[in-house]
């Protein structure tokens, strides 16, 4: 091929097994990765029709949505029981599905246990060039290290669990190109919630996002995976950052990336993915890092971001009439009055968590700003639950669950947790969470839950404050 | 699954933009291990005011939602699929769609139709006292 193209497209050309008259492509999945609440139906579909997985060498299975993020086995080390009939149920599932069928189980108590888009890289399981699926949107975090991952419905986990590919249309190409250097404070997780309030919520739909730029570039692997997990939040089914020498340095010596010569070689393959020179896509967004600022949403969209030295916008202020409607409503379910500056909004409830979230470099960012000192005496319920068991050792090591700890939060067991409150881990009706994932849905913290998202450090800035806080006024 | 040539009734005036799957079905509803039943979990929250547009006596049942932009954003979850067909729908109808959503639509046997926003507005003033028809063929 003698046309330039883009990551995406070099991903896509490698992996088709068929192209169709119809213009969709027979596409090999590379990794699959499963979890207890997309997969039950797909299993018993095997079943259903006797067929098996095809290539469960390129499975994972883990555990992560329903898992109490409270201890999990006794002082004994027997396993406690889920309090939740079908939580227990739905986890039982798992446990009993991934060996029946010959898939590799990470079991609920192991140190490698975790959130599932923690652990594909964490284990270098995830790898640039491949195609990965899981039925969960955030999927496209693995974009990070040059993967083209994305979220896939339950019937789509049953068909690769039995054929190993998919039939996909090709996406359209968009390249977020986000330029300069990001100020003090402002992290990843800014970078995007910015260029989603830039691009809108459905800016991406139809389109794989390519994040390239200088600001890019400088992001750590567990930045540039923050990056594209919030992808799906501005509609594009993938997000993809291309490898280079950082994703290199990160995957080398994993417990699932390639060795010796096949190492060699897949780096070799890895430096050739970049987008070509002259290559084009069908929308380009330039985003200025200058403009960025530690920010938060204030709505019920990921799209409705300010900077946090900002207010709650009046509605009549959007140029959409739907816009301005659908503004009225979130504010009216967040309490919020226009004008209201977010460094003024009480927060009771805190979340450091989520696959967005949650890794070493995350645990670090809010232990220094925890770091001698304590909870506002507003703040009632604050949690930090590091994304892995591996992510837990690392940072019980380098005694950061103690400085939670002595602030008053809590250091709990790795999971998806409060981010989709399908565990205990709720937020009462009415109340605030400053929370480090990446959906403020109407209800999506419990019914009636009011999120407003913001990076680590944000979080336990607001955490010391009992506000929305400024992190840089915190900042040594 | 039933296949898709014409459906003609009544079409639920909804019209929201942005409507995301925790919105088609919370994400309690997603402990099950089965497909079923899930009807009474769609729109759960709208669902709580007695006066809302599912549960009428116009629209209930209806086998056609209009809608806004981006419908079906956010997760993954078939679930949201599973709730509106249990819930009796069988087109959806609205400018945009999240990609992931009008997949599983589809692999549902829901038709997800795209108008753009002056069809869908005249379509919703239809929908307040007439019936909508729905034709592949035509």
């Amino acid at each position: 091929m003698t046309r330039p193209r883009t990551l995406y497209e070099k991903i896509w050309d490698a992996h088709v097994v068929e192209r169709r008259p119809d213009g969709t492509s027979l596409i090999f999945i590379d990794r699959h990765l499963v979890h207890e609440v997309t997969s039950p139906q797909a299993f018993a579909g095997l079943r259903a029709s006797g067929r098996t997985v095809r290539r469960p060498d390129l499975t994972l299975a883990v555990p992560d949505h329903n898992l109490p993020t409270t201890a999990r086995q006794d002082a004994a080390g027997h396993k406690l029981p889920i309090a939740d009939p079908e939580s227990a149920a739905q986890l039982a599932a798992l446990e009993k599905n991934a060996p029946e069928f010959g898939i590799r189980y990470i079991d609920a108590v192991a140190a490698e246990q975790g959130i599932v888009h923690v652990v594909g890289p964490e284990q270098g399981f995830s790898l640039p060039g491949t195609t990965i699926v899981c039925g969960d949107s955030h999927t496209a975090c693995h974009g990070g290290i040059g993967a083209l991952a994305f979220g896939i419905g339950t019937s789509e986990v049953e068909h690769v669990l039995a054929t190993q590919t998919l039939l996909l249309q090709p996406s359209k190409t968009m390249e977020v190109r986000v330029e300069g250097e990001v100020g003090p404070g402002v992290t990843a997780k800014d970078i995007i919630l910015h260029i989603i309030s830039v691009t809108g919520a459905a800016g991406g739909t139809g389109h794989v996002v390519e994040y390239t730029g200088s600001a890019i570039r400088a992001l750590s692997v567990e930045g540039r995976l923050t990056v594209s997990n919030m992808a799906i939040e501005g509609g594009a089914r993938a997000g993809l950052i291309a490898p280079d020498e950082t994703t290199f340095a990160y995957l080398k010596g994993r417990p699932y990336a390639p060795k010796g010569a096949d190492w060699d070689a897949a780096v070799a393959w890895w430096k050739s993915l970049a987008t070509d020179p002259g290559a084009t896509y069908d929308k380009v967004v330039v985003i200025d890092a200058a403009d960025i600022a530690p920010s938060v949403t204030w709505g019920t969209s990921p799209e409705d971001v300010v900077p946090i030295t900002g207010v709650v916008p009046d509605p009549a202020s959007f140029a959409d009439p739907s816009k301005q409607a659908a503004a009225a409503k979130s504010l009216a379910y967040m309490g919020l009055e226009p004008g209201t500056r977010m460094q003024d909004v009480a927060i009771e409830n805190i979340f450091i968590g989520s696959c967005t979230n949650s890794r070493i470099e995350d645990m670090r960012a809010a232990a220094a700003i925890l770091k001698g000192r304590k909870k506002a005496a507003n703040v009632k319920w604050a949690i930090v639950v590091p994304g892995s068991g591996l992510v837990k050792r690392q940072a019980e090591a380098e005694g950061l669950d103690r400085i939670f700890t002595d602030a008053g939060l809590e250091w709990r067991e790795p999971g998806c947790s409060a981010c989709l409150a399908m565990n205990p881990d709720k937020v009462p009706a009415g109340e605030r969470c400053a929370s480090t994932s990446n959906r403020n849905f109407v209800g999506r913290q419990g019914p009636g839950s009011r999120t407003h998202l913001v990076s680590p450090a944000m979080a336990a800035a607001a955490a010391v404050t009992g506000k929305l806080t400024d992190v840089r006024e915190l900042m040594a | 699954m039933t296949p898709i040539e014409k459906v003609e009734g009544r079409a639920i005036p909804f019209g929201l933009k942005n409507v995301d799957t925790d919105v088609i079905i919370p994400a309690h509803w997603l402990k099950t291990t089965t497909r079923e039943g899930m009807g009474k979990g769609a729109f759960e929250t709208l669902r709580a005011d007695p006066d809302n547009l599912f549960d009428s006596a116009e629209y209930r049942g209806a086998p056609i939602l209009i809608a806004g932009d981006n419908f079906g954003c956010g997760s993954s979850r078939e679930h949201a699929a599973w709730a509106l067909g249990d819930l009796g729908i069988r087109v959806v109808i609205a400018p945009s769609y999240s990609d992931i959503f009008s997949g599983n639509a589809v692999k549902n046997g829901i038709l997800p139709v795209v108008l753009p926003q002056a069809a869908i507005d005249r379509l919703m003033e239809v929908a307040k006292t007439d019936p909508v028809h729905v034709d592949l063929d035509t």
